[in-house]
């Protein structure tokens, strides 16, 4: 399984970025926040328009058009804000976990079958260790790092999952389910699909990329194998060239 | 939870229909005529319009959409069917090329606020003032009279007692019942009306959906229009004037969320049925028309506030 993502750029954007991702590999995007790693996966995604560029899994190529129809191709985004994008707040666990596998499992193509989906829902919820008193508990009640594992329950649901995209997958979650979830990631990985998690925490990054992309700007600034990536490397790549110098002048500008 | 609060939430959430059942039993104890069956089948006729229409009502509201063209819908849709009712003598080309319209006007809000994202309210005003227009231009402003004795007929057969239109409304809250809980398209209506964005990314084609449900509304809102043209015998360029406030008004006293997302059929048909009921009792009791005003806005206003108060509860 190959994710080859070419010349993609949105119409705001000055400049368009290449890079692909094999099956079973976690691919890390790092970079400082505005560096624009949120938007190429949106773009990705089909959630904005794009403008130039192409998406293609395993040799298909994909129209984006919207988020459905890369769904449908096997693509799936945890998105950052969690709480405005992700969680559909006032609805229960349940129908969060159910709301998009749910249409591969209707009766005459109509109806939903409550009790598989309750099954599927009590199943995800052992599965993941998800903390609720029950699947129709209203998500907005569950903590940060459940409501995570919820949405990453719905993407799991998903039969044809082929490339995992996380944003942000742990910002604002406790440490014991920071760990869970990473083993879910390392759980999808290890069925071969392609994962790609960006993150502001280098740490984190560092912990469990086997490679490491940076972005700077807008524009993909290095590419790190495992093995060459360290704090030193990736922040090189990501901190701005003029920093050093630019503070130095403002100093300098102050002094005087 | 305990048990308790479990209670609690219960009575929270039945407050409504308790209240009108506590309210029918004191009307039918204390109002002269009020519980007797024709009185009842009327308050029921009274209702069936706003009933039907307040189905698709629901939806438009549980996702976070308005809807203020139904009255001129009713009324255009009315004219239509008995204009073409009174060239072809056909009651089949009457019904289609009304429903046909109805669907088309409410496809077109749906373009308009889907596609290209105009602002519901101001959306609907505009296509309200139109389709108003239109329903008077086709009639020249006249009422356009119906002759045809099978499509009169059609309002007014009783059928198991109970009268055609009433039947027509009972079906529809079955129909939108079933559709609203047990079909995607319900639970997706309610995922983009809770968050629209949070929904698209999890694969809703949220402006396809939207269209639908106008759709739906216009399509349903036209069955009615023909059904009232039935019972006045003719179509009426000026009928169902406020029509669209009555039926926002039984939504919003059913529960239905203005901020979206939330919505049951079963509230909905308290709410139609607490309109139809305070209407026919103030009628039973002879008061004045303008008092009558007051009194409705009076209880949409307590709807309301109920509803903020229920709303700070489950919160705390």
């Amino acid at each position: 399984m190959r994710l080859n993502v070419s010349a993609l750029r949105g119409p705001d954007q000055a400049s368009a970025t290449s890079f692909s991702v094999r099956g079973g590999e976690i691919l890390g995007f790092f970079g400082l926040v505005g560096a624009g790693r949120s938007e190429l996966m949106r773009l990705l995604y089909g959630a904005d328009r794009r403008a130039a560029g192409t998406v293609q899994l395993d040799g298909v190529e994909l129209n984006g058009r919207n988020p459905a129809a890369a769904i449908e191709a096997g693509i799936v985004l945890c998105p950052e804000d969690r709480k405005e994008q992700g969680i559909l707040a006032q609805a229960s666990v349940a129908e969060n976990i159910n709301i998009s596998c749910r249409r591969h499992d209707l009766r005459f193509g109509l109806f939903l079958r409550h009790s598989r989906e309750a099954q599927r829902a009590d199943a995800f919820i052992e599965r993941l260790r998800i903390k609720t008193p029950g699947r129709e508990q209203e998500i907005r009640l569950l903590s940060g790092g459940n409501q995570q594992k919820v949405i990453l329950a719905r993407w799991l649901a998903e039969a044809n999952l082929k490339v995992l995209i996380l944003d942000e997958p742990t910002r604002g979650i406790d440490v014991g389910a920071k760990n869970e979830i990473y083993r879910i990631i390392h759980e999808v990985a290890e069925r071969g699909c392609c994962v790609i998690v960006v993150s502001s925490e280098l740490p984190e990054v560092l912990g469990i990329a086997d490679r490491i992309i940076v972005m700077k700007q807008g524009v993909i600034s290095g590419e790190l194998e495992r093995e060459h990536a360290n704090e030193t490397s990736v922040l090189q790549l990501a901190l701005p060239d003029a920093t050093v110098h630019h503070n130095q002048e403002n100093l300098e500008r102050s002094i005087a | 939870m305990n048990p308790s609060s479990y209670k609690q939430k219960w009575l929270i959430e039945q407050s409504m229909p308790l209240t009108y059942a506590l309210l029918f039993i004191v009307l039918s104890l204390s109002v002269e005529n009020f519980f007797s069956t024709a009185n009842i089948v009327g308050l029921m006729l009274s209702v069936a319009q706003i009933g039907m229409v307040a189905c698709t009502m629901m939806l438009c509201l549980a996702s976070r959409d308005f809807d203020l063209s139904v009255g001129s819908t009713i009324a255009f849709s009315g004219v239509l069917g008995a204009i073409i009712l009174e060239h072809t003598h056909s009651i089949g080309l009457a019904a289609a090329g009304a429903l046909l319209a109805g669907a088309a006007i409410g496809a077109g809000n749906g373009v308009l606020i889907a596609y290209l994202r105009v602002n519901a309210l101001i959306a609907t005003l505009a296509t309200m003032l139109m389709v108003r227009g239109l329903a008077f231009i086709v009639s020249g402003g006249q009422a356009v009279g119906i002759a045809d004795e099978s499509f009169i007929s059609f309002g007014d057969t009783s059928i198991a007692g109970l009268p055609v239109p009433v039947w027509i409304t009972a079906a529809s809250f079955i129909v939108f019942g079933v559709l609203l809980n047990h079909t995607v398209f319900g639970r997706n209506t309610l995922a983009i009306g809770g968050n629209p964005e949070a929904a698209r990314l999890a694969g809703v084609n949220v402006e396809r959906l939207r269209v639908w449900i106008f759709l739906l509304q216009g399509l349903v809102t036209a069955l009615a229009g023909l059904i009232l043209a039935s019972r006045i015998t003719s179509g009426q360029p000026n009928s169902a004037q406020g029509f669209e406030l009555d039926v926002i008004s039984a939504c919003v006293l059913g529960g239905v969320s203005l901020h979206g997302g939330k919505a049951k059929i079963f509230g909905v048909l308290v709410g139609v049925l607490i309109m139809g009921t305070v209407e026919n009792v103030m009628n039973l009791l002879d008061v004045d028309a303008f008092y009558q005003y007051l009194m409705r806005g009076l209880i949409l206003l307590a709807a309301v506030l109920l509803d903020q108060l229920k709303a700070r509860g489950q919160r705390g």
